[in-house]
This record gives structure tokens, C-alpha cells and sequence, in this order.
């Protein structure tokens, strides 16, 4: 039991952190041209209208969910005047609707490439791997804010899943915080990890090319052939 | 006054005879890869017709290309920087794989494999996007020779106004040849569309690339072309477009489809342009008067003043050689006949066209009967329907511009001819299209006869600045003043490019070295 709860909730996120950003640096060297999003709009446009747009929009809002619930402290939200009861409501409702923007686009984005052969043939088995544990993490997040927050007796991720995740980034592993949390936060925690440890060699690598940059450039770029020489 | 150089390409659409040998090789030496079965860098298109991809022109539709907004500041169709990131997950505005059309190919293997029956096996079409047996239902040139233009060429954007006149019966009908490559525009709304930056316009030679390390597959080049001219590889992933065949360009050689054009329609050279001007040309108010800013963008190879600034920008000496000599320049500045693509998608294309008297010489003729040059002036101004259709395919509907070229094309066409029977000058002719005999038979030196050496006017890239950066510091450290000596190993920048451009020494001689002989 103590061992496979120190695999999990301690080698594993170590080793996904090592390969996550070792696996980063040997993609962005070696592998350039293979890093996009290897858009299939060409193929498809109609369904990925709406599932992309869904999906994207939806995961990136929940995204910004975990960052707020999972960094910043419980301590922090009362201090600046949110009570524990309110922020699990803004929480539950935010969340839901992100949650449910995400999975329906997922949905969507999964059965696309499931009913289109042109589509599906473009699928590699990471791709399928990818789609897997996304789909986890999106249907298990979801689970949890609903059945658990909104409907359910509650559970306060943030006083155990949250200081144990927080304490892998300063050398503090409490992997018994995990242990005893519900199957579900297990699970989902897990998968998070597996995820993270395949994004550097899947198309995920594209979410850190979100092209910032492009605001605010000269429209026209030039560039010499040999640029070391620029007068 | 910034001056640049720049590579542009002048097609004569009168001698193209729509073969698609520039299509065809083309496609050999850069597209012939999975991802891109269906891209064609260069096709050649049946006007009036639809296009590839279909309905191309339409940029109500595509939105590519720029715009003037209410205050008549240029910016992109598709919308300016915050909203391409907004639409980034889904891009509003690129043609799918059926506006060009499903790749295939056939299952050969039948033919070989076949029992031994009556009738020979046939083999069937299978599509390169799927694998599946397929029905072919469109093609990269579906509506080659005016094929279905009775149901289809109506849709056609450049009949814009012009629908109700125009006939598709066989003995109305008038049709030319459109071959299309990438622009390679002084102002690329390609470049502009791209957010990661990985498109980009080369300082030497105007050429127009996409760096296939840094696109990140967002896809806005593709729809933000107005001349759908780039390209997604749906295997890699990333955008990909004419290259001008730069490696060939580089050492002076044409691009493969100039190189193989049959009909010799296809010249390339220098032109020298004001960068600092480009905006203002692009940002002109009245669509018609852009041909005129896209000319006074360019710059006079013969001007002092010009040549002082060009050396001071760094273009070298022998670049400003082939610049005077150039037949892009001569073609659309001196003598104004080439006119830039729909000028009105503000781009400033580099690929410019001779619109072809066919249209209107063909109507005069009948069977066994051929053209009276003299008739083919006054038909000129007749003919109100092909010069129209012209003029929304040339200079942004304006067709005073397109008679004044046909006029000229004619004149010269004219004047030749009592040049060659009747050994007489016609300074008449000449006049009346605002030129001087001797500009009318340079002209159809250029147009008529045009000699290789003529058509293909290519400074080779200066190599020695890679010869100089291969020698700063981290190349070779034993290779200084006083040290033991250089490495040995690493080949003159020109040796190496001989051993990969064998075809080189069968070529003629080109360029000020032919000039000194
Ligand atoms: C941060 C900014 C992001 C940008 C700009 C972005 C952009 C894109 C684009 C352009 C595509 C291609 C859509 C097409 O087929 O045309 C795509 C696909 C995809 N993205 Fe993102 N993305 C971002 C974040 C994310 C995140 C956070 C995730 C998930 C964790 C994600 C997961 C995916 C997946 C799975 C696909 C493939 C969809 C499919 O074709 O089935 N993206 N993304
Ligand atoms: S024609 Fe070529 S340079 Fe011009 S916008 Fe299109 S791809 Fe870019
Ligand atoms: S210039 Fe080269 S790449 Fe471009 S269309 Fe011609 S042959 Fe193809």
C-alpha cells in the first residue's frame, strides 16, 4: 500500500516532470518541424467549427480554474474577502460551465475524427493516447465539480489534493494526503501526471506556441539569407 | 528612398497554350510528396472559369488579402492581430480540400494482377486521403477548355457586371489561359496573416518563404493569400508555397516552370523598388489608380540617383547590370504592357501578365481566314465584353487601361508586318500607341522572338557573403593571421554550386559576361 501510494503519488510526478521538460528540450531540438498543431481544418471545417471552438475555449477557462484553485492558497481567497461556502459556488458554477463547453467540444472533436475517414486516418497512436487521457481528465474533473461539489456533500480538494500537489514543487511530497482522498481525485491525479509526462511528444506541444507575439508586430517581416552578415 | 531588389516574373497569356508542362514539373521537382497531392504551386486555369481553388477570386468569401478600413488605413480582410488570435482555434475563412478537390490515384496493381478475361481490366480511382475507392467528381483543372462553362463559368467572380453579355455558345465563346504561381508580392498579406512569424520576404530578392521550422500549422496564410497561392501539407502540418525555385534563382538559373515553359511566354528579372513607398502605394484610395502606385513604386535602373541609393542599400554592382536589362521592367514599365493580377486585393503582385489579343483576334477570324492587323485595332474598341472581362481579371475593372495594352500588342503587330512584306517603317502605327519605332521593335523582339538570354535576365546570388560567414570566428580557428593555416576541407562556395548545378556549363552564358563578348 505505501509503496504503490509512493509510486504513484511520488515517482510518478517526478518522472513526469523530468520528462515533461527533458522531453520539451529534445522535441524543440530535434524535432521543429514536427512541432504544430497539426490542424485538420483542411479536411473538415464544419464540425471542427464547433467542436474546436468548444473545446478549446472551454479547456483553456478550466485551465485557468485549476491554476486559481490549485496555486493559490485557501488562506489567500478568505483574506481578500471570499468565504469558503462562496468560493465553491463560483467555482461550481464557473467550472461547470467551462467543464461543459470542454467536454461537449471534446465530444465533438472525438466523434469527428471517429465518423470522418479523411480525418481519421491523419490519427496516430499518440494522438489515441492523448484523446484517452484527456478523456479522463475532462470527464473526471467534470464528475467531480458536479457530482461531488454541486450536487454532492462537497469534498475540500484544496485543504489535501491541493497542499500534497503543492508540495511536490518544494520538495515536500506527502503522498498520504493523496491516499486518502476519494478514488476519483486518485484517479484523475494520475492521469494529469501520465498526461504531462506524454504532452512533449504529442501535438500538445502546440498549446506553448499560442502565438503572443503576433499582437502588436510589423506586418511585413523581412529576413536576409545570410542574417549573421546584417549590415 | 529604401531600395530593394526584387526577383518578379512577367507571363505573355497570347502564347500560352495552356500545355501544363509549367504545371507538370513543377509539380514533379517540388509537390510530388503525401500532404501535398493536391497542391498545385503552379496551375494553369481556363478563363472565364472557376479556378482552383474554385471561386478563388472571390475574396467576399475567402477574405483574403487587405482592405482600406473607414479611414482608409490598409489592414488585412480577415480581420487585423487580436482577432486572428480569437479565431485561431477555428479559421472562419480556409478552403477545405473540396473547394481544390479530392487527390487520388489508381490501383495500377490490376492491371498486372488481373486474371486472364475478354475485356482488359480497368483501373479504378482510389483517393489519397483515405484510401477508398472513390468517383472522381473534380480536378485541379475541372473546367480545362471551357469544359462545362455553360452551367458552370457564370460563377465566375471577373464576370462581375458583365454576366448578362457574356455567351458560352460555341461560336461566342472567347477563352484564354491563366498559369498561376505565387505573386510574390511587395506587400504579401501572407507575411502579415502568419502569427507565428514564420513567413517571411527575403531582403535580397524579394522572394516570399515560409520557414517550415517555425510554422506552428495556424493556417491564416492559407486563407489570408488572396491568391490561395499557399498551400497546407495535411500530413506535416504546415504551410507550404512556391518557392520561386530559389535554388535555382540563386546561381541564375530560371524557375522550372519558366525553364520548361513550351510556348516561351514566362521572363524573369530585376526590378527595383522603393520599400519606404510600399504602404502608401498599397493604402492608394481608388482600386484603379493602384496599378500606377504599384509603378511608381518602382524605381528607374538608369537614374543616378537611384543606382547611388540602390549601392548604398547594398545591392551589389552587377545586380544593378541585370536591373537595366531586366524584361520585367522593360515589359511593365517602359513599354506597359504587363499588368498585375487583380491589383485590387492591394498585395502588389510581382507576377505580371500580357493580356492576350486572342479574344478579340479570334472573333475576326473564320475558317481559313486570317486577321487583318488593321481590323484588330478598330475591333479593339468593339469588343466590349472581353476587354471588360480583362480589365476585372488586370486593372481592377478599368478597361481604358487594358485597350491602350491591346492597342499596343496590335500596333506592333501591325507595324511588323509592313516591316517584314513591305520592308516599310510605319512611324505612323508607332505614334499612335505613344511609341517610337525602334521601342515597338524591341518590343517584339522581346514579346515575339524572345531569345532565352532575353526572357531570363538572373543576377546569381552573392555567395561570397556565405564564403565570409563560414570564415568568422567558430569555422576554422587555425585559419589567422600568422596561424599554421586553414583547414583545408571546406570548398569555394563556387566549386560546391558547380558540382550540384551540373546543367550550368550547358547553359548560355547570361548576364554583363555575355554583354562584354
Ligand atoms: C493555448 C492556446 C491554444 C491554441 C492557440 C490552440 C490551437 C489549436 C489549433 C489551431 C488546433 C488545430 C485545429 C484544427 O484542426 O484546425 C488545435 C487542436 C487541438 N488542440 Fe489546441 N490550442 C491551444 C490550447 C490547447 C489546450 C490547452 C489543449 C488541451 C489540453 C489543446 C488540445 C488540442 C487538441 C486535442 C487538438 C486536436 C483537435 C482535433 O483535431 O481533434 N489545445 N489547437
Ligand atoms: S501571392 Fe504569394 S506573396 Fe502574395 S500573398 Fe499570396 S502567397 Fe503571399
Ligand atoms: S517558380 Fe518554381 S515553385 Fe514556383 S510555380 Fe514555378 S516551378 Fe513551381
Amino acid at each position: 500500500m505505501r509503496l504503490a501510494s509512493t509510486f504513484l503519488w511520488v515517482v510518478l510526478p517526478y518522472s513526469a516532470m523530468v520528462l515533461f521538460v527533458a522531453g520539451h528540450i529534445w522535441r524543440y531540438r530535434y524535432d521543429k518541424f514536427g512541432w504544430t498543431s497539426r490542424s485538420t481544418q483542411l479536411l473538415e471545417g464544419r464540425w471542427l467549427a464547433w467542436g474546436s471552438n468548444l473545446f478549446h475555449y472551454g479547456a483553456l477557462a478550466a485551465i485557468g480554474g485549476h491554476v486559481l484553485g490549485m496555486l493559490i492558497p485557501t488562506q489567500l481567497t478568505q483574506a481578500v474577502g471570499v468565504s469558503e461556502p462562496d468560493y465553491h459556488l463560483i467555482s461550481a458554477v464557473a467550472g461547470s460551465a467551462a467543464g461543459i463547453a470542454c467536454v461537449v467540444g471534446f465530444v465533438i472533436l472525438v466523434a469527428r475524427r471517429a465518423y470522418f475517414p479523411r480525418v481519421r486516418r491523419t490519427t496516430t497512436p499518440i494522438d489515441v493516447a492523448t484523446y484517452v487521457l484527456l478523456a479522463l481528465l475532462i470527464g473526471l474533473g467534470l464528475a467531480e465539480t458536479l457530482a461531488v461539489n454541486a450536487f454532492g456533500g462537497g469534498y475540500n480538494y484544496r485543504d489535501s489534493v491541493a497542499i500534497w500537489f503543492r508540495g511536490l514543487f518544494i520538495l515536500d511530497p506527502r503522498p498520504q494526503l493523496m491516499a486518502t482522498a476519494p478514488i476519483i481525485y486518485q484517479v484523475h491525479a494520475a492521469a494529469a501526471w501520465l498526461l504531462y509526462a506524454l504532452w512533449p511528444f504529442s501535438r500538445l506541444v502546440h498549446v506553448w506556441s499560442i502565438p503572443l507575439q503576433y499582437i502588436g508586430r510589423p506586418y511585413i517581416l523581412y529576413r536576409r539569407r545570410y542574417p549573421a552578415l546584417r549590415r | 528612398m529604401r531600395v530593394k531588389a526584387q526577383v518578379g516574373m512577367v507571363m505573355n497569356l497570347d502564347k500560352c497554350i495552356g500545355c501544363h508542362t509549367c504545371s507538370v514539373t513543377c509539380k514533379q521537382v517540388w509537390t510530388n510528396r503525401p500532404g501535398t497531392e493536391y497542391v498545385w504551386f503552379n496551375n494553369v486555369e481556363t478563363k472565364p472559369g472557376l479556378g482552383y481553388p474554385r471561386r478563388w477570386e472571390d475574396n467576399d468569401q475567402w477574405r483574403g488579402g487587405w482592405e482600406l478600413d473607414k479611414r482608409g488605413r490598409l489592414r488585412l480582410k480577415a480581420g487585423g492581430q487580436l482577432q486572428k488570435l480569437l479565431k485561431i482555434f477555428w479559421n472562419p475563412n480556409l478552403p477545405t480540400i473540396d473547394d481544390y478537390y479530392e487527390p487520388w490515384t489508381y490501383d495500377y496493381e490490376t492491371l498486372i494482377t488481373a486474371p486472364l478475361s475478354e475485356r482488359d481490366p480497368v483501373v479504378r480511382p482510389h483517393s489519397q486521403l483515405t484510401g477508398k475507392q472513390m468517383e472522381v467528381k473534380q480536378g485541379p483543372n475541372w473546367d480545362d477548355m471551357l469544359a462545362g462553362a455553360p452551367e458552370t463559368a457564370g460563377q465566375d467572380p471577373d464576370l462581375r457586371g458583365i454576366q448578362d453579355h457574356v455567351k458560352f455558345a460555341y461560336e461566342q465563346a472567347f477563352m484564354f489561359y491563366l498559369p498561376r504561381i505565387c505573386e510574390h508580392c511587395l506587400n504579401p498579406s501572407c507575411v502579415a496573416s502568419c502569427p507565428s512569424g514564420a513567413m517571411y520576404k527575403r531582403e535580397e530578392d524579394g522572394i516570399v518563404l515560409v520557414d517550415q521550422d517555425k510554422c506552428r500549422g495556424w493556417r491564416f496564410c492559407v486563407s489570408g493569400c488572396p491568391y490561395k497561392k499557399v498551400y497546407f501539407n495535411h500530413k506535416t502540418g504546415k504551410a507550404e508555397k512556391c518557392t520561386l525555385c530559389y535554388p535555382r534563382i540563386e546561381v541564375g538559373l530560371p524557375t522550372i516552370c519558366a525553364e520548361t515553359c513550351v510556348g516561351r511566354i514566362r521572363y524573369l528579372g530585376l526590378v527595383l523598388y522603393d520599400a519606404d513607398r510600399v504602404l502608401e502605394a498599397a493604402s492608394t484610395p481608388d482600386e484603379k489608380d493602384l496599378l500606377n502606385a504599384q509603378l511608381s513604386v518602382f524605381l528607374d535602373p538608369e537614374d543616378p540617383e537611384v543606382r547611388a541609393q540602390a549601392s548604398r542599400d547594398g545591392i551589389p554592382d552587377d545586380w544593378l547590370e541585370y536591373a537595366r536589362r531586366s524584361p520585367v521592367y522593360a515589359l511593365a514599365m517602359r513599354y506597359r504592357v504587363a499588368l498585375p493580377l487583380h491589383p485590387e486585393y492591394r498585395t502588389l503582385p510581382m507576377v505580371w501578365y500580357v493580356p492576350p489579343l486572342s479574344p478579340v483576334v479570334n472573333a475576326l477570324e473564320g475558317d481559313g481566314y486570317e486577321a487583318d492587323p488593321d481590323d484588330v485595332f478598330p475591333a479593339i474598341d468593339m469588343m466590349r465584353i472581353p476587354v471588360a472581362y480583362l480589365a476585372n481579371l488586370l486593372t481592377a475593372g478599368d478597361s481604358e487601361v487594358i485597350k491602350a495594352v491591346l492597342h499596343r500588342l496590335a500596333a506592333m503587330r501591325a507595324y511588323m508586318r509592313k516591316r517584314q512584306i513591305l520592308d516599310e517603317t510605319d512611324s505612323e502605327v508607332a505614334r499612335a500607341v505613344g511609341m517610337a519605332p525602334p521601342e515597338l521593335e524591341d518590343m517584339y523582339r522581346l514579346l515575339a522572338i524572345a531569345k532565352y538570354e532575353d526572357r531570363y535576365v538572373i543576377p546569381k546570388a552573392h555567395t561570397e557573403l556565405a564564403q565570409r560567414l563560414s570564415e568568422q570566428p567558430g569555422t576554422c580557428g587555425l585559419d589567422f593571421e600568422g596561424g599554421p593555416g586553414n583547414c583545408g576541407a571546406l570548398p569555394r562556395p563556387e566549386e560546391s554550386l558547380n558540382e550540384r548545378f551540373m546543367m550550368l556549363r550547358q547553359l548560355p552564358v547570361v548576364g554583363p559576361e555575355a554583354a562584354g563578348k
